[in-house]
């Protein structure tokens, strides 16, 4: 179920602004990965160009290759909404379906596609989804409520249980933290160590605490001016990218000398 | 640092003042002054009413100049006993109710003029309500005016046509308009094909109606003379309730393409992205997740423009013409929609010495029209809270 992702050489493009330039990065199958940098480094660009979500923008597209599990997904006559079915995407805001009950919501990658399914089954995804993401024992006597009455944590954890009830590789999550207090935080931290069991889980955050908490490896983006396309300045373990990172400009980021 | 027990408990105190005059408010005139003032002005200009009005008295005379007069000595009141800035505060918020009382004096006199002529012939005759004017003749209306006949005829053929009519409008305009709105919102992108869609849906908003229904007109009769033939007959064929639903859509199409535009609109994108992360195809996401979300807004925006075409009197009489008898199918002869029989009843009364029954006749409709519109808006209201997404579950 979880994939390698490496990328080749990618060049991510808004028109003929080029936003990310020439990442080369091995992300390992089972790890938790995560992108730090500062704002408009091109770290959630980056991500986005993983499930092909970065060229629903209109003129956006990414030059190079990206592979899953070593086949290339910009290759010619690929899918997007193939890739987007191994790759599932939790973002910044929580975003649960406003005219779903919380059980929808969590089938929604099901019914959305007509995909016709038992009762029985259906209950069972649920359950496996929000049992899952934390979320079971607090919403079971109410899963015919709608999904946007819970609060901002679970919502997000909603839509954490959303992407994971239909069986993804990959699951990417874009500062899935950033909307949250430090209790719900902590709940999807929890989270993301139990998922990197069965899937691969690319966080973006700028939060570096919780870079250092949750993260095997750690990317470091930056930008060197406005206007100029972001790179990957350094990609190691997190311990090293903490503690003792090669690069000045890392170091000067992570000991908060930045700028 | 330790927070003793007495300190954090509340201490009553005495509230001071009581009776005392409070300071803050001094300066302040009396909550009574626009009492005063208004049955000053009343008074005054009663009596300028009489001296200008000679012998007679006129009511709205009256109550315009104290209008006036109320809003100025107010301004001087204030101004004399508190401060300039205060005076014009009260000014602006005088002349701003003057502005709403005006806008609601022609829909007040409206409603009132309707409901008080058509009321009573409605109540009185509720057989109009499912009669039509098959067989009336002028003789029927001068025996109810002469000799006190009950009222005859009625104008369920109007009632029908409407229904019809619009019906048949509605079908034709909001899959067009609806699927205009959606190449516009998640397929056009603001590209050159879109904003030209754009600009002569805003140009159709503006089209005279009689030039909807002179356009419909000609382009049944152009399908028709080109495939069935171009015979008297094929020629009378043209005019039907098909070719006045037709010039409606051309009136309907616009508003729900802008209403529908502007709700596709506001569905925030986090829902379509959310959609397409879960691989769920573009076409999927629009029907399954955009329009649900905006079905709320679409519905009652639909249903206004249903409302806004009801009432079209024009371009249903030059397409579907006017007739005595109830006609159900929009697709073969002549029929009447109910703004037309009131303005045939009115125009050319049935019986042209004695136009009293055919004014009353049309009063009632207009009385039955306004309050079919008035429910279409209610509904539209109603369909809006139905769909609308759940806020809360908590």
């Amino acid at each position: 179920m979880s994939k390698r992702i490496d990328a080749v050489d990618l060049n991510v493009y808004y028109g003929n602004f080029r936003a990310v330039e020439g990442v080369n990065i091995n992300i390992e199958p089972r790890s938790v990965t995560a992108f730090i940098g500062p704002s408009g480094c091109g770290k959630t660009t980056f991500l986005r160009t993983i499930n092909r979500m970065h060229e629903v923008l209109p003129g956006a597209r990414a030059e190079g290759r990206l592979l899953l599990d070593g086949e290339d997904i910009y290759a010619p006559g690929v899918d997007p909404v193939t890739v987007r079915t191994m790759v599932g995407m939790v973002f910044q805001r929580p975003n649960p379906f406003p005219t779903m009950s919380i059980r929808d919501n969590i089938l929604a990658g099901y019914k959305l596609n007509g995909t016709r399914m038992s009762k029985s089954t259906a209950d069972g995804i649920v359950e496996k989804s929000l049992r899952g993401a934390n979320l079971w024992e607090e919403v079971k006597d109410r899963l015919d409520k709608p999904g946007s009455g819970l609060s901002g944590g679970q919502q997000q954890r909603l839509c954490i249980a959303r992407s994971i009830a239909v069986e993804p590789d990959v699951i990417l999550m874009d500062e899935p933290c950033s909307a949250l207090d430090p209790i719900s935080t902590l709940a999807i931290e929890d989270l993301i160590n139990e998922l990197k069991d069965n899937y691969t889980v690319v966080i973006v955050t700028h939060n570096m605490q919780q870079a250092a908490r949750v993260a095997d490896k750690t990317a470091f983006f930056n930008i060197a001016g406005t206007g100029k396309p972001g790179k990957l300045i350094e990609y190691d373990d997190t311990s090293v990218i903490f503690n003792n990172p090669s690069n000045k400009q890392t170091e000067d980021y992570v000991s908060g000398r930045f700028g | 640092m330790t927070i003793s027990n007495d300190t954090a408990a509340p201490q009553r105190t005495s509230v001071p003042g009581g009776k005392k005059k409070n300071s803050l408010t001094a300066g302040q005139k009396p909550g009574w002054t626009w009492i005063a003032v208004l049955a000053g002005a009343l008074v005054v200009a009663a009596g300028i009413t009489a001296l200008l009005g000679g012998g007679a008295f006129s009511w709205v005379g009256w109550l315009i100049i104290a209008a006036v007069l109320y809003v100025l000595g107010m301004y001087l009141v204030t101004r004399v006993i508190e401060n300039a800035r205060r005076a014009t505060d009260g000014l602006w918020q005088n002349l701003v109710w003057a502005a709403f009382l005006l806008a609601l004096i022609p829909l007040i006199s409206v409603i009132w003029a309707v409901v008080a002529n058509g009321l009573p012939t409605l109540l009185e005759t509720p057989q109009l309500l499912w009669r039509d004017m098959q067989g009336v003749t002028g003789s029927d209306d001068i025996a109810t005016q002469t000799e006190g006949a009950p009222l005859a005829g009625g104008f369920l053929h109007g009632l029908v046509g409407t229904l019809m009519i619009t019906l048949l409008a509605t079908v034709i305009s909001v899959p067009i308009g609806l699927l205009t709105s959606i190449y516009l919102v998640e397929y056009g992108r603001g590209g050159w094909f879109s904003r030209a869609i754009v600009f002569f849906v805003d140009v159709m908003t503006g089209i005279p109606s009689i030039v909807a229904g002179l356009f419909a007109f000609a382009a049944v009769q152009l399908v028709i003379t080109t495939f069935i033939g171009d015979g008297p007959r094929q020629l009378q064929m043209v005019k039907m309730g098909l070719t006045a639903a037709i010039a409606l859509s051309v009136l309907m199409i616009p508003v729900v393409v802008r209403s529908t535009e502007e709700m596709l609109r506001v569905v925030p994108n986090e829902l379509r992205e959310a959609s397409y992360a879960l691989g769920v195809r573009k076409w999927r996401t629009i029907f399954k997740v955009v329009l649900p979300t905006a079905m709320s807004g679409i519905a009652s925006g639909v249903t206004l423009s249903i409302a806004r075409v009801t009432g079209e009197t024009a371009p249903i009489l030059v397409t579907a013409g006017y007739i005595a008898t109830t006609n159900w199918n929009p697709f073969d002869g002549w029929m009447t929609a109910l703004p037309v029989y009131i303005y045939r009843q009115l125009i050319n009364p049935t019986a042209p010495a004695a136009g009293d029954p055919s004014a009353e006749r049309a009063w009632a409709a207009a009385l039955v029209l306004i309050v079919i519109v008035m429910l279409l808006n209610l509904i539209a209201r109603i369909v809006a809270k139905a769909f609308a997404p759940k806020k809360t579950g908590r």
